[in-house]
């Protein structure tokens, strides 16, 4: 069986949870190897054997890192021409998308991004214009490259080899043309990430700029806090967490929108969520079109409410 | 200092989007308009331009009707447009998209900059300036949400998930902007007026050099097998909050095993 690369999601040496989805997948099309790029390979070894990882390519040149993407797309083009994989799978986020865009063109590859499902073949589902069609798609020419978003797979077990093999790369000076120069870590909110979140928390422009009830029902449910364009650009809310066409798209199990009207750009980043619940003082706001359950009422009120009760269970 | 912008003409999102028989998108039964988010990056050209000298090329692919996003660039202030039309072209993938892009560039002769917006509305991949970089051989400046160009050296700011970055290169490169860097601008009567008499050149594949087997639906790296509209999402239960919509919500919630 041909091998199935796919390039490990991690923050720092951390392995990020659509690497085990991811794992999952390629076992449907291939044997895994993964490609762990940056510090904390080894660390990351034992997980990632156990998720099915036959063989772990490491790249430990810190150079790999910081020149944004053209180095990392360097590494899987000389692997895709020493392995002959089966398909290389990318997570599907801005960065992985552009590892993978110039990974195509290097290996004259067909791309498919923004990927929910693999199947053999490998054929591909994407969900396109803003959630209402579902496209199957396929690579016709070259090594499938596959960008694939979280939660697109449960993560099972498998008990893979995991060999260990550093490589060395060495990294073109066009790929090393732009350069990180510098990086000021952001206060993380202690919350699950966005487009990992089991449950996606959202609030809008209706909070008027207090969030702190959209938090705390978030934190009732151990819930992702999101916002609308509207609450980001008035500086209510990092950009990191907008939802939306160009903020994350999310596909949780429960999203709960609080004083947000669903404007389409808002909803292609939140429609195939499995369900839907809006707080909303208006019962003409288009968000209720969509919804499983919805509340006519004020978020301030509904709310606390809300959070009461479900802390008392 | 000369830009050329890349800007793509897509179907309207408030309109009924889908696809024709052959699964590529339908562009003819939907209006159409200059994607929104490439009108950061006309703007941001502009503001390069207006803060020295130089001139703003912005450059399309796309059939006849794609005409407009030229048009409203020039309006916005552009200088002047080039409008890649062959029938050849449609139903191109990334791949395709980027290699004609490229080569465009190529004629126009390559410029101190290269601006597209972060990603398309359509089919929003995120992909085309990548591309553009790998293939014209340019420094990669993406994802841009504050840009300054100074010296022959660009610098940005990215507005990342676990930190913001500052990102530096020589010029002449490839940058892309996020809907967060500037405000773009209407374009006003005397722009409107102004861009009747912009130039605006039509080339063909042939003008290009590009051999029509490298293009097209025909000749796509990926194929879309099959395309289904989902059955719009039925509306669930809707209350009014009289004093007890936060505990209904949480009964939804337990009995559907979210508590
Ligand atoms: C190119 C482009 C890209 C975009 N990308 C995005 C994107 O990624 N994400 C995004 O979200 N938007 C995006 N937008 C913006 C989008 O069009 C909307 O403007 C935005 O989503 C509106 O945010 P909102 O729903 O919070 O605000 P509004 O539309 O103003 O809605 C506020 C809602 O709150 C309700 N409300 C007010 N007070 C209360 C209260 N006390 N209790 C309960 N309800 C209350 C109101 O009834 C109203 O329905 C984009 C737009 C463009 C043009
Ligand atoms: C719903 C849908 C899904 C698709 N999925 C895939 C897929 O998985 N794989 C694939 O290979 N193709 C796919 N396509 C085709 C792809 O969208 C087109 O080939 C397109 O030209 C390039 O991708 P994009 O529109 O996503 O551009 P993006 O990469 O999102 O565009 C970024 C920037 O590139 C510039 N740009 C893009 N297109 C043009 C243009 N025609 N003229 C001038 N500048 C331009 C603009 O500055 C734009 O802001 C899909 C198309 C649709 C409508």
């Amino acid at each position: 069986m041909a091998e199935v690369l796919v390039l490990i999601d991690h923050a720092n040496g951390e392995v990020k949870k659509p690497a085990a989805e991811m794992l999952t997948i390629a076992r449907r099309l291939g044997e895994p190897s993964a490609v762990f790029i940056g510090p904390g390979a080894e660390t990351a070894k034992d997980l990632l054997a156990r998720y099915g990882a036959d063989k772990i390519y490491a790249v430990s040149d810190p150079a790999a890192l910081e020149h944004l993407v053209a180095p990392q797309a360097e590494v899987l083009a000389q692997l895709v021409a020493e392995k002959q994989p089966a398909a290389v799978l990318i997570p599907s986020n801005a960065a992985g998308k552009e590892i993978g865009a110039r990974l195509a063109v290097k290996t004259e590859s067909g791309l498919l991004t923004d990927v929910v499902d693999v199947q053999a073949g490998p054929v591909t589902t994407q969900s396109v214009f803003a959630g209402s069609y579902s496209v199957e798609a396929k690579v016709s020419k070259g090594t499938p490259i596959i960008c694939v978003k979280p939660n697109s797979a449960a993560p099972e077990q498998a008990n893979g080899a995991g060999s260990f093999e550093e490589l060395s790369v060495s990294f073109s000076d066009s790929a090393k043309a732009s350069k990180i120069t510098a990086s000021e870590p952001k206060k993380a909110s202690g919350r699950p990430e966005l487009t990992e979140a089991a449950i996606v928390v959202s609030g809008g422009r209706g909070t008027g700029g207090d969030f702190s009830p959209v938090e705390a029902f978030a934190d009732s449910l151990g819930a992702a806090v999101g916002a609308s364009r509207a609450a980001v650009d008035a500086g209510w809310y990092p950009h990191s967490s907008q939802v939306g066409q160009t903020g994350k798209q999310v596909s949780p199990q429960l999203y709960v929108a609080a004083g947000i009207s669903g404007a389409i750009q808002h909803r292609a980043g939140m429609q195939t969520s499995k369900t839907i619940v809006a707080i909303n003082k208006d019962e003409e706001a288009p968000i209720f079109e969509l919804v499983d359950f919805g509340v006519v009422g004020d978020l301030f009120t509904v709310l606390p409410q809300a959070t009461e009760t479900v802390k008392g269970k | 200092m000369n830009i050329v912008v890349c800007v793509k003409h897509v179907p309207d999102a408030q309109s009924d989007r889908g696809f024709n028989e052959d699964n590529t998108t339908d562009r003819e039964g939907v209006d159409g308009l200059l994607s929104e988010l490439d009108e950061y990056a006309v703007e941001q050209a502009l503001q390069i331009v207006e803060a020295g000298e130089g001139e703003v090329t912005v450059l399309t692919i796309g059939p006849a009707a794609a005409a407009e996003a030229v048009k409203k660039s020039l309006q916005m202030g552009a200088d002047k447009g080039v409008h890649i039309c062959d029938d050849a072209i449609a139903g191109s993938d990334a791949l395709a998209t980027s290699l004609v892009l490229a080569e465009a560039i190529k004629k126009i002769g390559t410029p101190d900059i290269v601006l597209t917006g972060m990603a398309s509305t359509d089919g929003t991949m995120g992909v085309v300036p990548a591309m553009l970089a790998e293939r014209l051989g340019l420094p990669q400046v993406t994802y841009a949400s504050e840009l300054s160009v100074d010296g022959g050296v660009a610098t940005m700011r990215r507005d990342g998930d676990t930190a913001s970055e500052t990102i530096q290169a020589s010029l002449p490169a490839l940058i892309s902007v996020t809907d967060q860097i500037n405000e773009p601008r209407y374009p006003s009567f005397k722009g409107i007026m102004a861009a009747k008499k912009k130039p605006v050149e039509e080339w063909t594949l042939a003008d290009l050099g590009v051999d029509a087997g490298q293009v097209g639906l025909a000749n796509a790296a990926t194929a879309v097998v099959a395309t289904t509209k989902r059955p719009p999402r039925e509306q669930g239960t809707i209350v009014t909050d009289e004093g007890d919509g936060g505990t209904k919500l949480a009964e939804f919630l337990t009995t559907n095993k979210f508590v």
